[in-house]
């Protein structure tokens, strides 16, 4: 069973990994996939090592950060600021859903929808023409993604170029979808209403981590805090849940 | 360990070595336990699992496990199904489950996504986990010319060839649907008439509203594309334990109120994200007495309170209906009274008044009287929450007292084949005979249309009924966010099927007791 290579990073390095458990439901010990990615010039915290190496390290508590060797992901650009109960109507109309996510032309044109739906006080999220967003990380209120169970709604906001969601809360089905597609980070704010305290085209720096997470407002100045993704994380990193479940060796004892 | 005696209802999967079956054969209830154990007991050193799973004492007949003492914690009825079906004695609310699915649904909106992604993780020439548990029902975008749209059902078609799938519901003449025998319409309301939903079982369907079923007392829920691949291959599903919300409602149904209103009054209450990731469990006097199809609009609308599924507990009413659907054995669970819940909800029916969902949220509740100001330019009564038989016979009622004919244009979608026949064929109680689809013509409604979701969620531009200009309409679907049924700025009031048709003949919101007294 092949493995499948993360993406490296921009900094091109290289690495494999070796999953030394085999997982079979129900009792499964997650491994920990334990990898540091490259500081970007505007994280500040941690020193990284240059070389990647990637073991799976059983653990029952996973909770337990080496110095150096955190789960990191940094996501920097402009944010799209949105209300509460955004339902899966707005993020992508029922009118596309002709439109299937698992082929790739139509996958790219669900891209170029996302949002579309939205009440026109709203600015445009992709720009009319325009295949992507600019917007890389969108700010959100409670209850995002609401309505209906369209994986349609998370692979939209993969494929127009959506990083990362920072919400109040989620509505559980998108939830769950954005994991097991693994399109999207779907991040809860620790403290306040970011979607009061941001505004679309701000300038902002997310910063995941296993045990926290930051996001930073470079237009306000101001920092906050995001609750860790936990172990939805290293599924999402793998390219959802298929990829994880491969990697992990679940999925062959799903199939007995 | 003598005293406990093995019970499995998935028996290939548990195996027992020569030592137990001797432990177990010497036990003095040997006799009765020769009723639990497989006819063929594999001795298989490689699948030996050591650990004997169960510390439940059989049930006696008519004695439910509740009260046999042994027990080891009291379980709601999501409990007992997720449970049962993930071969575990007891769980923990926030567990996570590797569970058995009984049956998975899918339609044309989400079924071609799922079949790429399953051929793309499980192989081009994989096959289903098994054929008769996959139910492919078209009944989105039928009836369009949209070429995308057409193209799907296609792929739903090739796919339930090649897999040799038993229930697809297959339409080809899309301009006749009743040229298609096999063609249902709605897919919740196809799988009820279909025999599909039984008590005490798991389905998931690639719709949020497939929490419809949970009227059958069983645990159903929607999933994504991802997840029904992954069932499509497996048979399987993790899923996290949910605890329960249980709504008590007693007290007569006045005769003006629909299990609608019920659901509006509930979401109103505990708004859009009160019941995420929660089950709610509907109870009391007044759900005991709805029928199966209010049992279903009651439940069709617990993902608009978030809602992981809702259950009504299985009863005669539901071995009813279920008669002559369905050929397969099922057992009901039932919460048990020490059940531990999140929160309880009491109501007093007899008190509650016609409701409706104000724009732009199935939690904006008002009293319908209170809108009697609201100008209204259509009224639309279908979807799986309100065209079924009963919606349709509710909204006669209505137009039968009146006498006189509806002020807006007012669209009639049943959701199904059978729906629409009933609409001709069943006569209106209190009519001398009429059928609903006359009193429907004699108030001058739109003829009922081809069944299937339509406008509930726009779909295509030449949906019939889609709302493509900003007007206002009062509509027995489940959903009024923005741009819902079509245009932005259209507004969508949710409401009862009485509600609706008493709407539609003032031409403005209107309390259908204004017609019912």
């Amino acid at each position: 069973m092949a493995s499948k290579a993360l993406q490296p990073p921009p900094c091109a390095f290289s690495f494999s990994f070796a999953p030394t458990h085999r997982l079979a439901p129900p009792s499964a010990r997650l491994p920990l996939l334990r990898y540091s990615w490259p500081s970007s010039s505007l994280s500040r915290r941690c020193n990284h090592s240059p070389t990647l190496t990637l073991h799976a390290t059983s653990s029952s508590s996973s909770s337990t950060l080496e110095g150096g060797e955190a789960v990191e992901k940094v996501f920097h650009g402009e944010c799209f600021v949105l209300d509460d109960n955004i339902d899966t109507d707005q993020i992508i109309p029922a009118e596309y859903l002709t439109l299937v996510p698992s082929n790739p032309e139509e996958y790219a044109k669900l891209g170029s929808l996302a949002l579309v739906g939205l009440p026109s006080r709203y600015p445009s999220f992709v720009a009319p023409g325009q295949p992507l967003s600019r917007y890389a990380i969108i700010i959100a209120g409670a209850n995002f993604g609401c309505g209906s169970s369209r994986e349609h709604a998370p692979v939209a906001l993969g494929a127009s170029g959506v990083k990362a969601v920072v919400a109040e809360s989620y509505a559980r089905i998108f939830f769950r979808n954005s994991v097991a597609t693994g399109e999207i980070y779907p991040l809860e704010s620790a403290e306040g209403r970011l979607c009061k305290e941001c505004r679309t085209g701000d300038l902002v720096t997310v910063e995941m981590e296993k045990e926290r997470g930051r996001l930073t407002n470079h237009t306000t100045g101001k920092e906050h805090k995001l609750k860790p993704i936990g172990d939805a994380g290293p599924v999402i990193e793998a390219g959802g849940i298929f990829a994880y479940a491969r990697k992990t060796g679940m999925i062959v004892a799903a199939t007995m | 360990m003598m005293d406990f005696l093995c019970q499995s209802l998935h028996y290939k999967n548990n195996f027992l070595t020569n030592f137990e079956r001797k432990l177990l054969s010497s036990s003095s209830s040997a006799a009765s336990l020769s009723g639990f154990l497989p006819d063929s007991i594999h001795v298989n050193k490689k699948e030996y699992r050591p650990s004997i799973r169960a510390v439940m004492a059989p049930p006696q007949p008519q004695r439910p496990p509740s009260t046999t003492g042994l027990v080891k914690q009291a379980m709601t009825m999501t409990e007992k199904i997720l449970a049962r079906a993930s071969e575990r004695s007891n769980l923990d609310t926030g567990e996570n489950v590797w569970v058995n699915v009984d049956i998975l649904m899918t339609h044309d909106v989400c079924g071609p996504g799922t079949i790429g992604i399953f051929k793309r993780e499980f192989g081009e020439n994989a096959k289903v986990w098994d054929r008769e548990k996959i139910v492919i029902i078209p009944d989105h975008y039928i009836f369009t010319n949209d070429e995308l749209a057409n193209r799907n059902v296609d792929i739903l078609r090739d796919f339930s060839v090649e897999q040799n799938i038993k229930y697809f519901y297959d339409i080809n003449d899309r301009s006749n649907f009743r040229a298609n025998p096999d063609y249902k319409g709605v897919c919740h309301i196809a799988l009820a008439q279909e025999g599909h939903c039984r008590p005490g079982e798991v389905l998931l369907g690639t719709d949020s509203h497939t929490c419809n079923a949970g009227a059958f007392g069983q645990f159903a829920t929607g999933i994504g594309n991802t997840d029904a691949g992954f069932v499509m291959g497996t048979g399987k599903v993790l899923l996290k334990v949910p605890p329960t919300l249980r709504f008590v409602m007693d007290g007569e149904m006045p005769d003006y109120l629909l299990a609608k209103d019920l659901i509006l009054q509930i979401i109103g209450e505990i708004t859009v994200a009160g019941a995420t990731y929660k089950s709610m469990e509907f109870t009391g006097s007044t759900v005991e007495s709805l029928s199966m199809e209010e049992r279903m609009t009651l439940c069709n609308m617990v993902i608009e309170a978030g809602g992981k599924n809702g259950v009504v507990p299985a009863d005669q009413t539901t071995f009813n209906y279920l008669e002559g659907k369905t050929s397969a054995k099922f057992e009901p669970v039932y919460s048990d009274e020490k059940a531990k819940f999140l929160h309880e909800y009491k109501f007093d029916t007899s008190k509650l008044e016609p409701v409706v969902a104000k724009p732009h949220s199935p939690d904006n509740r008002a009293l319908a009287r209170e809108c009697k100001d609201v100008k209204i330019d259509r009224v639309y009564i279908g979807s799986c929450t309100g065209g079924k038989t009963e919606d349709f016979l509710a909204a006669a009622k209505i137009f039968l007292a009146s006498g006189k004919k509806v002020k807006v244009p007012t669209f009639l979608v049943p959701a199904t084949q059978k729906v629409w026949m009933d609409l001709y064929g069943l006569p209106v109680p209190g009519s001398g005979g009429k059928t609903c689809s006359q009193i429907f013509e004699e108030a001058g409604c739109d003829t009922p249309a081809s069944p299937n979701c339509g406008a509930c969620l726009g779909g295509p531009r030449d949906t019939y009924a889609r709302m493509n200009e900003a007007k206002v309409c009062v509509s027995t679907t489940n959903r009024n966010f923005p741009g819902r049924m079509g245009n932005k700025e259209a507004q969508i009031y949710l409401a009862s099927p009485f509600t609706a048709a008493a709407s539609a003949l003032t031409g403005y919101v209107t309390d259908p007791r204004e017609f019912l007294r």
